[in-house]
């Protein structure tokens, strides 16, 4: 294989991961959160694909595919949250929507 | 032999390009206070990781990205993001000082096991041979393996996709007053 080893891949996804993890901690804009879930999910993806190759598999290509779908259909509900919240005038501060009472 | 260790060094570099801007642009998502500029900088994480994926062998997988997540998740967000107006939030802000020191604990330790885990799972066997059939990747294939092997995943998938539409037009036109 020309280029770096599948393990390079591994690496970059996992560094990754760790910045999507690390901006859901640390960040309180709920869209903001929802960014670093997407970073998160394309790490995934990016391990999925690499160990993929790896194997030489398609199933895992195939995964990918499916985690993406399931992060449009994320996108999609929390942004009608983000949505919903705006139009009630409530704050978009994750630390002060600590209660889903409607 | 010259040619193939040419060609060897030019996709090391493009690999490293696209490494550095995929993690470049993921620190950049999380750390500017406006979220259009998070928004404009997830642009730059998703392209960079299609070169990846171009590079192992995964040429419907990177398209399907620049027009899954570029094109329709990406606008979506701006759009959004447009809709409810500046909310300025610098990172750090969040809390007392210990919640935010526990949340940089909290990642390093996920980082740390995600390396523990799959450095003691792979053991030094991660070195890919190259052996791949001159299909692997193709959208021809993509298309065999999706709707042959795994017909019921893609099905499931409309499905999750669909019910996922009808909660967002819910939740987006849900008009009770708030009682806060």
């Amino acid at each position: 294989m020309a280029g770096p080893d599948v393990a390079w891949y591994v690496a970059v996804a996992a560094v990754l991961f760790g910045i999507g993890a690390l901006g859901v901690l640390i960040r309180r804009n709920t869209l903001v959160v929802l960014l670093s879930l997407e970073l998160m999910l394309n790490a995934g993806n990016l391990a999925l694909i690499a160990l993929s190759r790896h194997f030489h598999n398609g199933a895992g290509q195939i995964f990918a595919l499916a985690v993406m779908a399931v992060a449009a259909s994320e996108v999609c509900v929390g942004l009608g949250l983000v949505v919903a919240l705006n139009r009630r005038e409530l704050s978009l501060d994750v630390d002060t929507l600590s209660e889903l009472k409607g | 032999m010259i040619l193939a260790s040419a060609g060897n060094v030019v996709v090391w570099m493009v690999w490293v390009v696209a490494a550095f801007s995929c993690l470049g642009s993921g620190v950049a998502v999380i750390s500017f206070s406006n979220p259009f500029f998070s928004a404009l900088a997830l642009i730059g994480n998703l392209a960079s990781l299609a070169v990846m994926y171009l590079l192992l062998n995964a040429e419907f997988v990177a398209a399907a990205q620049v027009l899954v997540y570029a094109g329709a998740v990406v606008v979506m967000f701006l759009f959004v993001i447009a809709y409810v107006g500046p909310r300025r939030e610098t990172p750090w802000s969040g809390g007392p000082s210990w919640q935010t020191a526990g949340a940089v604990a909290a990642a390093g330790a996920l980082l740390v096991e995600i390396v523990v885990a799959v450095g003691m799972q792979a053991n030094g066997s991660l070195h890919s041979d190259g052996k791949i059939g001159p299909a692997f990747g193709t959208p021809a294939w993509i298309g065999r393996v999706f709707l042959v092997d795994h017909l019921l995943a893609f099905e499931i998938t409309s499905v999750v996709l669909l019910i996922a539409a009808v909660g967002g037009v819910i939740l987006g036109s849900h008009t009770r007053r708030a009682t806060v």
